[in-house]
């Protein structure tokens, strides 16, 4: 067994890597930590950040990879999330279940004992019934337990000594951040996720898809893609706009006029069609290099990146378009003017005194875009040039579902598990830009 | 005024060359005609015979930018872009590769797309503007606060839903309307029926909520302190000062929009099987059409800027102080 990285679990590690980078610098400033600080003290806030931080955590241990070299001479890579839900991954049913079902859902012929052939619902093969009762108490005690221990080595930490005093601030609500809301949350979340996941062992919990996968793990997996993709586009997006919009507003000028002219002849661009038009040439393209991939996993991994690459070059123009502007505005300020009487070079005057002048219109279009992509997403995989078919997705999910629910009777939980899994995800997500729109732009600061 | 269109309309030109050089790029030069060829006869078993034959009937074995056989002018008119790329600008969208017309299609495909588009876009301007004065008028209350709960709520659900759940309840289950399918007369109406109420109800909670930060960002200027202390009522304040000083964002995001409504809605009109531009694009990709996306891509990007001479000239009608 050996780690294995994919194109874009590197990716998402330097994300990982940027963003602590990023966010030490940005604390660094009393300023700016005042805003953070301000941005969680709303229940509302704090709440969808435990949330995020939940769906981030199951994409980053779906983001660690392992190549397992099996006896029979496979090498499948599997992650850490693959190995916990192992007991879901490699078994599957022959067709479709309801949630916490014992029983197949449509009836099948079999023939019986004496030579009739008769029609009967299947039992499951992998569940073991009657494990309703004991299963829900031994997982909620462990989600409790696991809650517990972190909620109190959490408080042990802010108490700073006084656990006595912390301990009833928190209770009654009294801290400068709302921590009793958050560790509400973080109980809550805990409770359900430890609770599924024990009951996982001896039921689907989520019910079987039509060649009898499991739907929960089927979900699971696609957080990795929606976060990856609601976050590594901006990763290609922001240099970019960065880079071409602080240099049109600080060079003026042809610079700025070919800037201009770039951004708006591919922003009118339909951005589907483009997309679309991206990934049709992707397709051919890797059609014909074979030799690019060695397995399913890598295939549909690079395919992954290549969508987060065709998503960021088409969706930079934006932003590009609003730093430009501010970019303007601020060059024309008495401490850029001092900078230069001092002799600082260009890219230093944009590094130093204007880049930073800019954070907050950057982070307010992270956070927009990160709920906008994951839908996305899945709008993207019905239209067809989404992510690779064989992939875990919501958008995969509701494609292949779409047409159960015109069966008798109606096979909805695939829809309704994946509906669940990203409106929590995209409603925390912008409950969070809101809040980091309100505090941070400073339109919004009388 | 007529001055600054035509100069506008020469600034678009740059613009859609430039939209050509990408499509033209994305196209021919990423993947050479010898990939599509190879990708649409099938991957294994052509031979070279096969390629150049394909490319020949499609015109694709002709040099990118210059050609070297040829001398004068021939030279440059006798390239893939100039006959690809450049014969999009007099609207001559050429054969898809299926060898249909697709200048017909699209004329005889816009009527059923607009039939959707249209009224959706009109009903869900009237619809967010009004609920959005609404919750203006009653700002800060309960009513406001739970109305923008409610709006991030529909906000936060893929458009992918909505159209599943109004599929399974209204046609399924108490069958008010057919499931899918089209009819160019007024007996088509119940067809238009569900996707339009989908259409207009998917965008309600972005709508209500940027009509609402629009008017929201008048309530506290000055005049409207001026109107209420003449004594005006909240509500002419609202109709006869605030909508008017709004109009201007408003027109910035709205009328850029409109000529894209010839482009229909792909997924709507693909799930409702309405027979428009947006699932003739949808149906294009998945049978990996090059000529019929590249059409749309130019279409689309022509009334992108069709959409933003029309905003400009739409300032000065509602907006006095604006001349061109």
């Amino acid at each position: 067994m050996s780690l294995f990285f994919l194109w874009t679990d590197i990716l998402v590690w330097a994300l990982v890597a940027v963003a602590v980078a990023g966010g030490g610098m940005l604390l660094r400033s009393p300023v700016s930590r005042q805003k953070w600080v301000t941005i969680f003290r709303s229940k509302i806030a704090m709440a969808s950040s435990i949330v995020l931080i939940f769906y981030l955590a199951f994409a980053l241990l779906d983001s660690v990879h392992f190549k397992v070299e099996k006896p029979d001479g496979g090498a499948p890579i599997v992650s850490l999330l693959d190995m916990a839900m192992a007991h879901q991954k490699d078994f599957s049913e022959r067709t479709y279940s309801a949630p916490f079902a014992t029983h197949e859902y449509t009836k099948s012929i079999i023939v019986d004992a004496k030579g009739e052939s008769i029609q009967r619902y299947l039992p499951l093969k992998y569940v073991s019934s009657g494990q309703m009762l004991s299963g829900s108490l031994t997982g909620l005690l462990a989600g409790a337990l696991i809650a517990f221990l972190f909620i109190g080595m959490h408080l042990l930490w802010r108490a700073k000594g006084n656990v006595g005093v912390h301990f009833n601030a928190v209770v009654r609500g009294r801290t400068q951040l709302p921590w009793r809301t958050a560790y509400g949350v973080f109980a809550l979340m805990t409770l359900l996720i430890v609770w599924l996941y024990v009951m996982s062992f001896s039921y689907h919990v989520l019910g079987t898809d039509k060649v009898g996968g499991d739907v929960f793990y089927a979900a699971l997996k696609s957080i990795r893609t929606g976060v990856l993709i609601g976050t590594l586009t901006t990763l290609v997006t922001l240099p970019l706009a960065i880079f071409l919009g602080v240099s049109a507003g600080y060079f003026r000028g042809w610079v700025d006029d070919l800037i201009q002219y770039l951004y708006t002849t591919l922003s009118s661009i339909p951005g589907v069609l483009l997309i679309a038009a991206g990934v049709l040439m992707m397709q051919v393209m890797m059609d014909n290099h074979p030799e690019w991939f060695a397995s399913t996993i890598e295939r549909s991994d690079l395919r992954l990146l290549f969508l987060i690459v065709i998503l960021g070059v088409t969706s930079w123009t934006g932003l590009c378009r609003m730093l430009r502007a501010e970019t303007l505005r601020i060059a024309k300020m008495d401490f850029v003017t001092a900078a230069k009487a001092f002799g600082v070079s260009k890219w230093r005057i944009m590094a130093r005194h204007i880049v930073p002048n800019l954070t907050h219109i950057i982070l307010i279009s992270i956070v927009l875009d990160f709920s906008g992509l994951v839908l996305a997403e899945a709008v993207l995989s019905y239209v067809g040039v989404g992510v690779d078919p064989t992939m875990y997705s919501w958008g995969n999910m509701i494609n292949q579902a779409r047409l159960e629910m015109a069966r008798e009777p109606m096979v909805w939980w695939s829809l309704f598990a994946s509906f669940i899994f990203m409106f929590i995800l995209v409603l925390a997500a912008n409950l969070f830009s809101d809040r980091v729109q309100q505090v941070l732009d400073p339109r919004n600061a009388t | 005024m007529l001055a600054y269109i035509i100069k506008r309309i020469f600034y678009a030109i740059p613009i859609l060359i430039g939209v050509n050089l990408i499509t033209f790029m994305l196209f021919f030069m990423v993947n050479t005609p010898d990939d599509m060829a190879r990708a649409q006869l099938g991957a294994k078993q052509t031979t070279p015979a096969m390629i150049a034959a394909w490319k020949a009937e499609k015109g694709y074995d002709k040099p990118l930018f210059y050609n070297a056989e040829t001398s004068g002018i021939e030279s440059v008119t006798d390239t893939l872009f100039v006959n690809e790329s450049l014969k999009l600008f007099l609207f001559d969208f050429g054969l898809s590769d299926a060898n249909r017309n697709i200048a017909e299609d699209i004329k005889a495909r816009m009527g059923p797309s607009l039939a959707i588009a249209l009224p959706t876009f009109l009903i869900a301007l009237v619809t967010n503007i009004s609920l959005a004065l609404l919750l203006v008028l009653f700002r800060g209350s309960v009513l406001d606060m739970s109305a923008m709960v409610v709006a991030v709520m529909i906000m936060s659900v893929s458009g992918l839903f909505y159209i599943i759940a109004g599929q399974v309840l209204f046609s399924k289950l108490w069958h008010w309307v057919p499931i899918s399918g089209y009819e160019s007369d007024w007996a088509g109406m119940k067809f238009v029926l569900l996707p339009v109420a989908i259409g207009v109800f998917a965008g309600l909670g972005s709508g209500v909520r940027w009509y609402r930060s629009i008017f929201l960002e008048q309530i506290n200027q000055d005049y409207v302190r001026t109107a209420r202390a003449k004594g005006l009522s909240e509500i002419a304040v609202l109709f006869r000062h605030v909508l008017p000083n709004g109009m201007l964002p408003i027109l910035t995001g709205v009328v850029v929009i409109i000529p894209s409504l010839f482009m229909g809605s792909l997924i709507m009109e693909s799930f409702f099987g309405i027979p428009g531009l947006g699932s003739y694009t949808i149906d294009a990709i998945n049978a990996q059409d090059f000529a019929i996306v590249k059409a749309m891509v130019f279409l689309g990007s022509v009334l992108y800027i069709v959409g933003l001479i029309l905003t400009d000239i739409s300032y000065t009608l509602f907006d006095p102080r604006v001349t061109l």
